[in-house]
């Protein structure tokens, strides 16, 4: 019998329609597999069995029924816990949220739970989605499935293992500077960031307001865009949801054609810095679509250089207005200070001293730096200049080229703790992903390949103009369809095979 | 352009206003490692030009009102039920005042 848990979303959907499979047993499979290898990865912070077999129960009932479903219908999903669930619990990463049972939906999970996606449970990630690399939850890291001594990203690190580790056909991350696509990268599968305003912010627990986007972390391309096809959408609740057309990227990933595609390699993202083997894999990646049609030419995005600055001010500056909500008085930890009477003030600060890490702190700390006064012109002022400047960079790129292509992030996964101690050298590690959310536009990251030095995959990232998310799934659909004719099958299948424990 | 500069007092004085009671570790910690921090972010400070506007929101937006039409809210049971304290349907805080 197929092991369930090996199919791609599609291929699963297809079964599922036909009746070969029920979604009870698809679900049950995946509940399974975490259960046997989820204490090595540590991708889940919350497991809800109950509730996913209840929600794919409640699917086979309709179908069998005969009522129309979604194409998802039935194929379980996991969700980072940044995104509200109704009843089941939602830390965020974080202390300060600990046993938080949320009263409502966020729409995204209205969305997954109106498509009929059975939700198996909420996965890891950096408190408050601060972090490239999973260490920084306060539930402890997930471990990367090539490499259990390895980090998976960040901050979505348990959303990307859970897929790699076959736990999940599916997950929704989000990503405010690359933290769907770089945990992509270094997982070896599928992440998106689509247009800012695409996917309702409602109940996604704001880290950075102007960055934040949930996205797709799948498998395959089309994976990915039969998930963003079910979460995006305009959204009432969120002031800055987009409306009006939404492309067909279902459509696009199918398409898989780049032939007279114009693609734009970014010189200021692939030289120094960049691993060996993570630039090799890059350079072939672009071969291969040269020769399937497209056309390439080098795009100079100057700002660029700047861009990681600006998000390291932009980013702590709105993560410390938005995290002023953590005050002990309406949900979540409270501690008191010793002391006769303690005024509410000093709860509050002796609360946010114990609920929070420390990269939380250090960006708080950061960011309300950036906007006192005095500084306010100099740092978040200048940071949003940045933004103008890199926001015209990618206009005119855009006037020349349909995509623009550079490497995921520069290396591949590094050892668990290794860039710990150094926050600003885990901060480089995002350069190549932040411009997007600086300027609100889609990006894709897909994996390549494994680097030779260490055998670890790297990823191919892929941005397009706001709202041309489907120039990305056409694209990248063609460059994986290459790719796993190159090898033979995909790069998942090159995976160590985990240890499964019961 | 002017030189990040920040000390261990500084720290202190910018976790009050954010309502952290850090430890004397964290202060030590926080006013070592921030200023290689501020002196990274600070270059932003020598292409911003006093001819660049400001963007604070990436995608245009302008205010949008939704149609005024009642809606359900939380129960207050529901929204009471994550408070760290509640008491007749409402939020159970420390004085907010101080002693003096």
């Amino acid at each position: 019998m197929t092991d369930l848990t090996r199919l791609s979303a599609a291929d699963l959907a297809a079964r599922l329609a036909s009746g070969d499979v029920t979604s009870v047993e698809a679900t049950q499979a995946h509940l399974d597999r975490i259960a046997a290898v989820d204490g090595a990865v540590n991708a889940f912070l919350h497991v809800d069995a109950e509730g996913a077999l209840a929600q794919a129960a409640d699917v086979d009932a309709r179908r069998a029924a005969g009522e129309t479903l979604g194409e998802l219908a039935g194929v379980p999903i996991a969700v980072k816990d940044v995104i509200t669930t109704r009843g089941v619990p939602t830390t965020a990463g974080s202390k300060i949220l600990e046993g938080w049972i949320p009263p409502y939906d966020a729409t995204v999970t209205e969305r997954l739970k109106a498509a009929g996606l059975p939700i198996l449970g909420k996965t890891n990630m950096d408190e408050f989605a601060m972090g490239s690399s999973t260490e920084h939850s306060a539930y402890g890291p997930t471990h990367n499935p090539w490499d259990l001594d390895r980090i998976p990203g960040g901050s979505g690190g348990g959303s990307a293992a859970a897929v790699a580790a076959f736990e999940a056909p599916l997950a929704v991350g989000t990503d405010t500077g690359g933290s769907i696509r770089q945990p992509g990268a270094v997982t070896g599968t599928v992440g998106v960031k689509p247009t800012y305003g695409a996917i309702s912010r409602y109940g996604l627990i704001a880290m950075a307001s102007s960055l934040d986007q949930a996205g797709p972390v799948t498998r395959t391309v089309l994976d990915a865009a039969l998930l963003h096809g079910v979460m995006a959408g305009h959204d009432p609740r969120d002031s800055t949801s987009i409306s009006g057309e939404y492309p067909d990227v279902v459509a696009a990933a199918r398409r898989a054609d780049v032939d007279g595609l114009r693609i734009g390699v970014v010189t200021e993202l692939g030289g120094e810095g960049f691993q060996p083997g993570v630039r090799a894999r890059f350079e072939e990646s672009v071969e291969l679509l040269t020769k399937a049609g497209a056309d390439v030419v080098e795009v100079s995005l100057p700002s660029v250089k700047q861009a990681l600055a600006a998000y390291y001010l932009v980013m702590p500056s709105e993560a410390s207005s938005n995290l002023a909500r953590f005050d002990a008085m309406r949900y979540g930890l409270r501690v008191t200070p010793d002391g006769a009477t303690p005024s509410a003030e000093a709860v509050m600060a002796a609360t946010r001293d114990a609920g929070f890490g420390d990269e939380v702190k250090r960006r708080i700390i950061l960011g309300t730096y950036a906007l006192s006064s005095g500084y306010y012109d100099a740092y978040y002022g200048s940071a949003q200049k940045v933004r103008t400047l890199l926001a015209r960079d990618f206009a005119a790129a855009f006037e020349q080229v349909d995509v623009l292509a550079s490497p995921t992030s520069p290396t591949t996964a590094y050892k668990l703790g290794e860039k710990l101690d150094d926050p600003l050298a885990m901060y480089l590690g995002d350069v190549a992903t932040i411009p997007a959310n600086l300027v609100g536009i889609p990006g894709i990251s897909i994996p390549n390949g494994l680097a030779d030095e260490d055998g670890l995959p790297s990823g191919f990232q892929l941005l397009a103009p706001a709202h041309a998310d489907d120039r990305l799934y056409n694209a990248a659909a063609t460059l994986e369809r290459l790719l796993e004719q190159h090898w033979g099958g995909p790069i998942l299948a090159k995976a160590p095979e985990l240890e499964a424990t019961r | 352009m002017s030189e990040p500069r920040i000390s261990r007092d500084d720290v202190a004085h910018l976790a009050g206003l954010a309502r952290i009671d850090l430890s004397e570790a964290e202060l030590d910690r926080l006013g070592a490692e921030l200023p290689s921090i501020l002196g990274y972010v600070a270059e932003v400070q020598a292409v911003a030009g006093d001819d660049v506007e400001a963007m604070s929101h990436p995608i245009p937006v302008r205010n949008v009102f939704r149609p005024d039409v009642p809606t359900p809210s939380l129960a207050p049971a529901d929204a009471l039920a994550g408070a760290p304290a509640s008491e007749d349907d409402k939020f159970l805080v420390p004085q907010i005042l101080g002693e003096d």
